[in-house]
C-alpha cells in the first residue's frame, strides 16, 4: 500500500525551529520535510510592500535546519508562501538563502522555484472575460482595482509543486500557496488517498496547534490509501480525536467543507480513532473535484498615510464618558481644520479609546467599572505623509487641553512622546476575495529550476 | 447565565482577510444543547451584536465535540484603516459576555 510520511516542522518558518527537535523527528524517516512560510494573517501591509514578516536571519536558521536535514536525508524539502506574502521577490530572497546554506554545507540539490506574482493586464484580461468570480464577502471590483495594487499573487494548488517533484527538484520554493497544497502534494502525487492528503494537510498546516501541547512545534502527517494519520513529533505530546477533529475549525468560515483549487474537502462524516496514545487515524474524508479549477487572489494596494498620537488620560472625569470628551475634540477642531484648507473626503481620522472600548467598539455595558487610565489614540489618514502630520498638529492642542466640561479649568493630559505626532507611514489594504478560471494549474504559475552542485564537484549552479 | 460561565472557551479569529470566526468550545452535549438553543445566540442576534448585515452570519454546529462556530463577513477587510482588531482575536469577547 502506498503510505507518505510528512514531516512538517513548525506552523510557520521563520519563527524559530529548534534543531535538535528536527534531528529528532529524521529518525523517523519522514518522506519529505513541508513547511509554510506565510499567511495573510498580519494584515495587507507585507504583500503590499513585498515584504516578508519575520526576521530575515530567523528565516535563514530556520531554512537551514530543513535544508540540511532533508539533503542529508536525500527526502524533498518544501517550503510554500515564502516570505509571509509569497510574492515573487520573495521567492527569491529564500533561493538565496538556499544557495548560500547548500555553499556553507558543501550540499548540492535541485532547487525549484515557483512563482505566483500577477501581472494586472493578464487578469484584467481575464476579468474581462468573465473568469474572475467574487467569494462570499468580497469588495466590490473593477479593472482599475488589478492597477491600484502593489502586488497581486495567485494561490498555488498542489500541482504546481508535483511538476517540481517530477521534475527531479528536491529543494521547492513556492510564492503564495494554499497552506495544504505544500504537505498534500507528494502523498497525492505517489498515489495517497486524495481527500485524506488534502485533510489530513488541513490539520497539520499549524504544526503543533492540532496535538494537545505545545512542547514542540512539529507533527508528522502520513498519508495512506485509505487515510492519514497525525502524530506529534515530540514525545510528551498527544493528538487526540478532539484535538485533530477540532483543529479544522481554526481560520475557516466551515469545518465540513473546505475549498481547495482543484475542489472541496468534505468532512462531516469523518472517523477519528486513537490508534496509539499520541496518533489519530482519520478515515471518511471526501473530495469532490472542482468542474473549474480556479486559484484564489490576493491583492493589496496602498490607500493613504498615517499620523498617529497616544495621549494617557487618568482623568476621573475623562474616564466616566469618554465619548464625550471625543465629541468636544471634534466639535471644537473639524473647523480649524477647514479653515487650514483641508477638505473633507481628503483626509478621515479616528478616536480609539484604549482601556474603554477601542477593541470591541461600540458602548460600553451598563455597569462597566470605570477604568483607572486610558490610552487615547488618534489616528489620522490622508493621501500624503505630510497632510496627515499636518492635520495631527492641528488636533495637537486640543488633544492636550479639551476638558469634558467646557466652563471648567483646562486640564492637561498625558503626552508620552514631544512630538507627541508620529508618522505612521503608508496604510493598506487587501482588495480581492475572489478566485480565477484557470485552463491549467500552471497556466499563471512559472516555475524555474536550478541544479546547484557543492564547490567540491563539477559545474556551479 | 452568561457564554463564558457555561463554555470551556470561546476564541475568535480571522478566517482570512474578509471573514471573521468565532467559535464556542462547550464541556458537555447537555451545554452544547443549551447554548444551541437559547435565543440570544441565533445567527440573527450575533449579526446585531457585531453590527453586521442580517443573514450574513453562518452557524456551524460540530456536535461531536461540542462545538458552535459563527462565522461572517468583516465590517471592514482586515488592516483596513478602521482596523480595531487585526487578527480578530479579541471579538469573541462580546459573544462570551451574551447572557444565555
Amino acid at each position: 500500500m502506498n503510505t507518505c510520511k510528512i514531516l512538517m516542522p513548525i506552523g510557520n518558518l521563520g519563527i524559530g525551529l529548534n534543531r535538535q527537535e528536527v534531528e529528532e523527528a529524521m529518525k523517523q524517516k519522514p518522506d519529505a520535510i513541508a513547511v509554510d512560510a506565510g499567511s495573510t494573517d498580519s494584515g495587507p501591509a507585507y504583500l503590499a510592500n513585498g515584504m516578508n514578516k519575520y526576521q530575515k536571519q530567523m528565516i535563514r536558521h530556520d531554512m537551514e535546519i530543513c535544508i540540511v536535514a532533508a539533503r542529508k536525508a536525500n527526502i524533498p524539502f518544501l517550503m510554500g508562501s515564502c516570505g509571509t506574502c509569497g510574492v515573487d521577490g520573495m521567492v527569491d530572497l529564500c533561493y538565496e538563502l538556499a544557495l548560500d546554506i547548500l555553499k556553507e554545507h558543501n550540499l548540492q540539490g535541485k532547487i525549484a522555484r515557483i512563482y505566483a506574482s500577477q501581472n494586472a493586464e493578464v487578469l484584467k484580461r481575464k476579468y474581462r472575460e468573465g473568469k474572475i468570480h467574487p467569494l462570499e464577502g468580497a469588495s466590490e471590483i473593477s479593472e482599475a482595482t488589478f492597477d491600484q495594487c502593489s502586488n497581486i499573487v495567485a494561490l498555488c494548488g498542489a500541482e504546481p509543486f508535483i511538476e517540481a517533484l517530477k521534475n527531479g527538484a528536491n529543494i521547492i520554493l513556492c510564492g503564495r500557496a494554499t497552506d495544504t497544497a505544500i504537505m498534500a502534494a507528494l502523498p497525492i502525487m505517489q498515489g495517497c488517498d486524495v481527500a485524506s492528503a488534502w485533510h489530513g494537510a488541513k490539520v497539520v498546516e499549524c504544526g503543533n496547534l492540532c496535538t494537545d501541547s505545545r512542547k514542540g512545534t512539529g507533527v508528522f502527517l502520513t498519508v495512506d490509501e485509505n487515510g492519514f494519520a497525525v502524530t506529534p513529533t515530540h514525545a510528551e505530546a498527544h493528538c487526540t480525536p478532539y484535538t485533530v477533529s477540532a483543529h479544522l475549525l481554526y481560520e475557516n468560515v466551515n469545518p465540513f467543507r473546505l475549498k481547495e483549487p482543484s475542489g472541496l474537502i468534505v468532512t462531516d462524516k469523518c472517523e477519528y480513532t486513537q490508534v496509539d496514545d499520541r496518533t489519530v487515524y482519520v478515515t471518511g474524508t471526501r473530495f469532490e473535484p472542482a468542474e473549474q479549477y480556479t486559484m484564489k487572489l490576493e491583492g493589496a494596494c496602498l490607500c493613504g498615510y498615517q499620523s498617529i498620537n497616544l495621549v494617557g488620560m487618568a482623568d476621573p472625569k475623562v474616564m466616566a464618558n469618554p465619548q464625550k470628551w471625543i465629541d468636544n475634540v471634534k466639535m471644537l477642531v473639524d473647523p480649524l481644520i477647514e479653515a487650514a484648507g483641508y477638505k473633507k473626503g481628503s483626509y478621515t481620522y479616528e478616536f480609539k479609546a484604549y482601556g474603554y472600548n477601542a477593541v470591541i467598539p461600540g458602548p460600553v455595558p451598563e455597569g462597566t467599572p470605570v477604568p483607572r487610565e486610558i490610552g487615547m489614540l488618534l489616528t489620522v489618514t490622508a493621501d500624503t505623509q505630510d497632510e496627515a502630520t499636518q492635520i495631527s498638529k492641528i488636533f495637537n492642542p486640543y488633544l492636550l487641553h479639551c476638558p469634558v466640561d467646557m466652563s471648567a479649568q483646562l486640564p492637561s493630559f498625558a503626552f508620552p512622546f514631544s512630538p507627541v505626532d508620529c508618522a505612521r507611514g503608508g496604510t493598506y489594504e487587501f482588495m480581492f476575495h475572489h478566485v480565477v478560471d484557470v485552463d491549467s494549474p500552471l497556466e499563471l504559475v512559472r516555475i524555474d529550476y536550478t541544479d546547484y552542485k557543492s564547490d567540491n564537484s563539477t559545474g556551479g549552479c | 447565565m452568561k457564554v463564558k460561565e457555561i463554555a470551556k472557551y470561546v476564541r475568535s479569529k480571522n478566517a482570512g482577510p474578509f471573514w471573521i470566526t468565532i467559535d464556542i468550545f462547550c464541556r458537555s452535549q447537555e451545554d452544547f444543547q443549551l447554548l444551541r438553543q437559547s435565543p440570544n445566540l441565533t445567527a440573527d442576534k450575533v449579526a446585531k451584536m457585531y453590527g453586521v448585515k442580517p443573514g450574513s452570519v453562518q452557524v456551524f454546529y460540530a456536535d461531536r465535540i461540542n462545538v458552535i462556530k459563527y462565522s461572517f463577513p468583516r465590517p471592514h477587510p482586515q488592516g483596513s484603516r478602521y482596523e480595531n482588531d487585526m487578527h480578530g482575536g479579541q471579538q469573541y469577547v462580546l459573544l462570551a459576555e451574551q447572557e444565555v
